[in-house]
């Protein structure tokens, strides 16, 4: 499975996970997932893939129908004091207690997950939140912005090791999403581990250290984001031409050549790993042919490209099976 | 044990009672003192004497009675209710605390609140009549088990209701109904024999008969059949939050 590989430091260990709700929706399928210490791993997957409910489970909020979750070493099942005690959540709604004060609220979080209370750390953490002069404010008062920043500060209220960040980003402004990059960037240089989910694909491709990818209940890749994109990145070669061109010769005839639909431009798709590249032999061609250019340029195709492609072919395998 | 945990819900939600203290503590203080001045004073003055008590100062236990069951089920109904609404109850499972810390946390909370206004209740009774404690112990050990068991049997509704509607209608229906019933205005003996024996199916009047009898050393039951009867209730309630925790009802998926 793709997530199985031995992590020699993991700090979450997922075994078999599968969740099949009353209804009978099947939300997991036996998911394998090790997640390393320190590490951010990013979890992408379509609306429904089974991102929330996988996070949900290793949280404690929803009961799994099968395998094993270790948090840290200890069994969220058995040993759930010790195990949740390392996490923090960030939920994906903005759920408040509408009457109470921002501080009440932190204060309330901190409480429960088994730390006395700590008014010095609550302030710098208000303060790193820009949530210190909102303390004495209703939640009902604040901005969704702000709202958001203080599901942030409960999350962060009992200092876990394990922070989990269910789309932190999603309909929040630039200027927040920044803020919050900028955050988790700190979290982990201080050693914590932060787990996201989201549908910005440039948002893991700016933070994670690993990309996982979830379609229909199954973990179909977990890899390092810098491998990810060298193995299953492709180049793109655009070769801006001098005159239009009405078609492709039959000799540039490939599934790898296109005509651009203004047919001022063609463009090569190849594998950037691979040993032949076939970028020489096209300009020999080209010149062959007597097509003249005036500009090349290359680029390496984006993780939403990447994403996009892996889970259309995961749709495909399923739709055959 | 997650002491930090069960206080921060306990503290919580009296705090929500300290928020609306006007309401919290006004409305069933006015209510009650108006059913003292209508049954108490105006009708009770023209009545005889229940067991040799005067009437006013015997519908004293069972108003307290009736403000308890339904301040019991109101507080702590709405105490589990609105986490689940609001979607903050996710913090709550999230964190290391147990089912049992949970449930001491809310229904502490809850019970905690029913008491301090019964007694309330009892002060502002002095107000109107004059009335005896014989067993003030057994008086506030019936006060506290009584708020413990029907907090526990808020929670259950609390947990079961999945609008407001719902959340309302067993208190209405059935709780009020059968403390009306149970012996609050009247001694079930000098109801004729086919009614007393329908009346001894009611539970509400084992928690009143109890009561009184911890106030003026009468009751219609036995008071080891009463307590008995509470206890009954009060271990029924435990086995249904015991099974909502192990199963996860309407909590978690």
């Amino acid at each position: 499975m793709p997530g199985s590989a031995e992590v020699v430091d993991a700090v979450i260990r997922v075994a078999g996970l599968s969740k099949t709700y009353a209804s009978g929706f099947q939300a997991l399928k036996s998911v394998d997932l090790q997640i390393r210490r320190g590490e951010i791993l990013a979890l992408l997957g379509p609306n429904g893939a089974g991102k929330t409910t996988l996070i949900s489970i290793i949280c404690g909020i929803v009961n799994p129908s099968g395998g094993v979750v270790m948090v840290d070493g200890h069994d969220i099942v058995r040993d759930y004091r010790q195990a949740r005690s390392r996490i923090g959540l960030v939920p994906q709604e903005l759920t408040n207690n509408l009457f109470d004060t921002v501080w009440a609220t932190v204060s309330l979080s901190r409480g429960l997950f088994g730390k006395a209370p700590d008014r010095a750390y609550l302030e710098q953490l208000l303060r790193d939140l820009s949530l210190w002069d909102k303390r004495r404010e209703k939640m009902m008062a604040l901005s969704g912005g702000m709202k958001r920043r203080v599901l942030i500060a409960k999350a962060l209220a009992h200092e876990p090791q394990i922070l989990f960040l269910d789309e932190p980003t999603a309909g929040v402004d630039v200027e927040l999403r920044r803020d919050m990059w900028n955050m988790v960037r700190g979290l982990r240089e201080r050693g914590v581990t932060i787990i996201l989910t989201t549908h910005y694909i440039e948002e893991a491709e700016e933070m994670a250290d690993r990309i996982g990818i979830v379609n229909h209940g199954q973990l179909i890749l977990v890899e390092d984001k810098a491998l990810l994109m060298r193995k299953l990145g492709k180049r793109r070669l655009t070769i801006q031409l001098q005159q239009p061109l009405h078609e492709l010769p039959a000799s540039l005839a490939s599934q790898a050549l296109e005509l651009s639909a203004d047919r001022c431009s063609l463009v090569y798709s190849f594998d950037a790993q691979g040993e032949q590249t076939g970028v020489a032999d096209l300009l020999r061609s080209l010149a062959r042919e007597g097509i003249e250019f005036k500009d090349v340029n290359s680029s390496q195709s984006s993780l939403e490209e990447i994403f996009v492609g892996l889970v259309h072919g995961s749709n495909q395998q399923r739709e055959q099976a | 044990m997650n002491l930090h945990g069960m206080w921060a819900i306990y503290y919580s939600e009296l705090s929500r009672m300290w928020r609306t203290l006007f309401q919290s503590i006004a409305s069933p203080v006015i209510s009650t003192s108006l059913y003292f001045i209508v049954f108490g004073a105006a009708i009770g003055a023209r009545m005889e004497q229940v067991d040799g008590v005067s009437y006013g100062a015997f519908i004293i236990p069972g108003l307290i009675m009736l403000m308890l069951l339904n301040e019991s089920i109101a507080n702590a109904s709405f105490g589990i209710y609105m986490p689940k609404f609001t979607g903050t109850l996710y913090e709550v499972l999230s964190a290391p605390v147990s089912p049992i810390e949970i449930v001491i946390g809310y229904v502490g909370a809850a019970a905690t609140k029913s008491v301090l206004l019964g007694l309330l209740i009892l002060l502002t009774a002095r107000l109107f009549v004059s009335y005896q404690i014989e067993h003030p112990l057994w008086m506030l050990s019936f006060l506290i088990l009584t708020a413990v068991t029907f907090s526990l049997f808020g929670f259950i509704i609390g947990v079961w209701a999945d609008g407001f509607e719902k959340l309302q209608i067993i208190p209405m229906m059935i709780v009020t109904p059968l403390a009306f019933l149970g012996g609050s205005f009247y001694s079930i003996s000098m109801l004729p024999p086919l009614w007393q024996t329908i009346t001894l199916f009611n539970p509400v009047v084992y928690l009143i008969s109890g009561f009184r009898w911890s106030f003026y050393g009468q009751a219609d039951v036995h008071i080891a059949v009463s307590l008995g009867m509470t206890l009954v209730f009060l271990l029924v309630c435990l086995t249904l939050v015991w099974w909502i925790f192990r199963t996860g009802y309407k909590l978690k998926p």
